[in-house]
């Protein structure tokens, strides 16, 4: 238990795929412009970020490494998330059309987010468990979402602020997520895995 | 009409609430927390502050003729010399001018000028500066001198001038032969080789002289961490002068006190061999400066009553987490960081209520 519990502070804060490990930044800049946008890609990525983490887990044990195709890993994996996130966007769209229609192309979109692929792959080099992956991608994800939401509701106010022209814009909210990177120092050393 | 029935417009009674006068007040509130930590730790600190003031005037000065911006207002606004003194007072006393240079060059420059100047910085300028320089130099960062009267070779002010510009410090002495750890430090160091705080205490409850001929680096004080004990309850006796002159409200530092406070008092009740006791938190480190002078920053705070609360308590929070089972032994620059991050979120979450409107 004690066990779970430090995988997930160590994924979430110490170990942050965003602000430690430089993994997803794509939409990590992207999607970040506005709040509302940010919640719901932080939703959609929590949920498919999870669920390709478990799926590829299985596909890695019981499909790749029994046949002996572990050279088809990357390859595979990218399939089963794309896989993952087209099951998600059919699910969402015949559930509930409202979210749909809230995330519209963010969705497909997660398909390229590489914290997304990095922590399939991360699994697989850690020899992480079923459990383990499950919770690794679960905190990833929060981590993720964390992450992305504080730098929107930032960014919000950024904008209003009176930068320097040549900063406005892209650089300023690198120089943010980099300001961001380093108080996340702070919890280095926090969790020994 | 003649002069006799000439009135103003509504507000009539008028202050001279200005930004120059806060920032002034602060730093008359500072000046008993400056007084004994000279007193305690010797003139290096007087130094670095001078040093610092002039490199956050000439940066500011800089930035606003780059950025074409009126020099005279915001150079007399006192907000730089605010920022550049709390960044020297949160270094160790006897630091090379470089770090000073560094600190509250990219306090100024990249915390607080890339993002507009004055009012619109979303980090604290001073602590950006100070994490930035003790994950570059920690091994500078972390090198305290002892206390004055627990050191053997009191430095005075030309020697101490001598090392900070210089480098060079008087014959048969080196800078790790003056400096030790802090309290906070190396009482985490204690515990992480598996003493309890019994053993720490047995073993530093030699008298004085004793434990200075052994070279034990005191960690307890009267009250709370040896030295650094009067230094917080100066920063606190300036403190509690700004609330009554109503700079600061007393939202924030009684959240972020109560809540290490209740987190110190949990984990000492539950084992008090392994977690040091609530008053030695309150009272070591930078506890004190950051509860009234850093975390208090009004543009880098949250500003409704609710969500200064909650920004305080997280703050407090935070610092005991990091103080007790992260890897840095001192958490107030890197919690009011972190915490600078979630206040746009907690300002929207906490709006006041608008009059005539129901919740």
């Amino acid at each position: 238990m004690k066990e779970y519990a430090l995988i997930l502070v160590s994924t979430v804060l110490v170990n942050n795929f965003v602000l430690t490990k430089f993994l997803g930044l794509c939409p990590f800049l992207g999607v970040s412009r506005k709040l509302e946008t940010a919640t719901g890609m932080a939703l959609a990525t929590t949920f498919v970020l999870t669920l390709s983490s478990v799926c590829s887990y299985l596909a890695n044990a019981y499909l790749l490494a029994p046949l002996g195709l572990e050279y088809l890993r990357t390859i595979t994996f990218i399939l089963v998330i794309a896989g993952v996130v087209q099951f998600t966007e059919m699910v969402i769209q015949k559930t509930s059309p409202l979210l749909y229609k809230v995330l519209g192309i963010f969705l497909p979109l997660i398909t390229t987010n590489c914290a997304v692929l990095g922590v399939a792959l991360l699994n697989v080099q850690q020899d992480a468990g079923f459990i383990r992956s499950a919770l690794y991608g679960f905190g990833a994800s929060v981590g993720f979402s964390m992450v992305l939401i504080l730098f929107a509701a930032m960014r919000e106010r950024i904008t209003v602020a009176d930068v320097p022209v040549p900063f406005r814009g892209s650089s300023i909210a690198l120089i943010t997520a980099g300001l961001m990177a380093m108080a996340f120092m702070g919890f280095s050393g926090l969790v020994r895995v | 009409m003649s002069r006799l029935f000439r009135t103003a417009t509504s507000p009539h009674v008028t202050t001279s609430n200005s930004v120059t006068r806060v920032m002034m007040t602060v730093f008359l509130a500072l000046i008993p927390g400056i007084a004994t930590y000279v007193w305690l730790f010797g003139w290096g600190v007087v130094i670095n502050i001078l040093f610092a003031i002039l490199v956050a005037l000439v940066c500011e000065g800089g930035m606003l003729w780059l950025r074409k911006r009126p020099l005279k207002p915001f150079l007399s606004d006192g907000s730089a010399v605010v920022t550049a003194t709390l960044l020297a007072l949160t270094i160790p006393p006897l630091s090379p001018w470089w770090i000073t240079l560094i600190g509250v060059g990219f306090a100024i420059i990249v915390g607080k000028h890339l993002y507009g100047g004055l009012g619109y910085n979303p980090f604290n300028p001073a602590m950006l500066g100070y994490v930035l320089l003790l994950v570059s130099f920690p091994r500078e960062m972390t090198s305290w001198l002892p206390v004055i009267t627990f050191s053997q070779h009191p430095l005075d002010f030309t020697q101490s001038l001598s090392y900070i510009l210089g480098g060079h410090l008087p014959p048969g002495l080196t800078i790790d032969a003056l400096s030790e750890a802090t309290p906070l430090d190396s009482l985490k160091n204690n515990l992480r080789q598996g003493n309890t705080i019994a053993e720490i205490r047995a073993q530093l409850g030699l008298d004085d002289a004793t434990s200075r001929m052994l070279s034990i680096i005191p960690i307890f004080g009267n009250f709370g961490g040896k030295g650094w004990e009067w230094v917080n309850f100066a920063y606190l006796l300036g403190g509690l002068f700004l609330i009554w002159r109503r700079i600061i409200g007393w939202q924030i530092p009684v959240a972020m006190l109560a809540s290490l406070a209740g987190m110190s008092l949990i984990f000492y009740g539950v084992n008090g061999n392994a977690y040091v006791s609530p008053m030695f938190h309150l009272f070591a480190g930078a506890t004190m400066l950051g509860a009234f002078f850093i975390a208090t920053d009004p543009v880098t705070a949250a500003t409704s009553v609710q969500g200064r609360l909650v920004y305080g308590a997280g703050i407090g929070i935070l610092v005991y987490i990091i103080r007790v089972w992260g890897g840095y032994p001192d958490a107030v620059a890197f919690s009011v960081l972190l915490m600078n991050m979630t206040v746009p979120l907690i300002d929207a979450r906490f709006k006041p209520r608008v009059f005539g409107h129901l919740k």
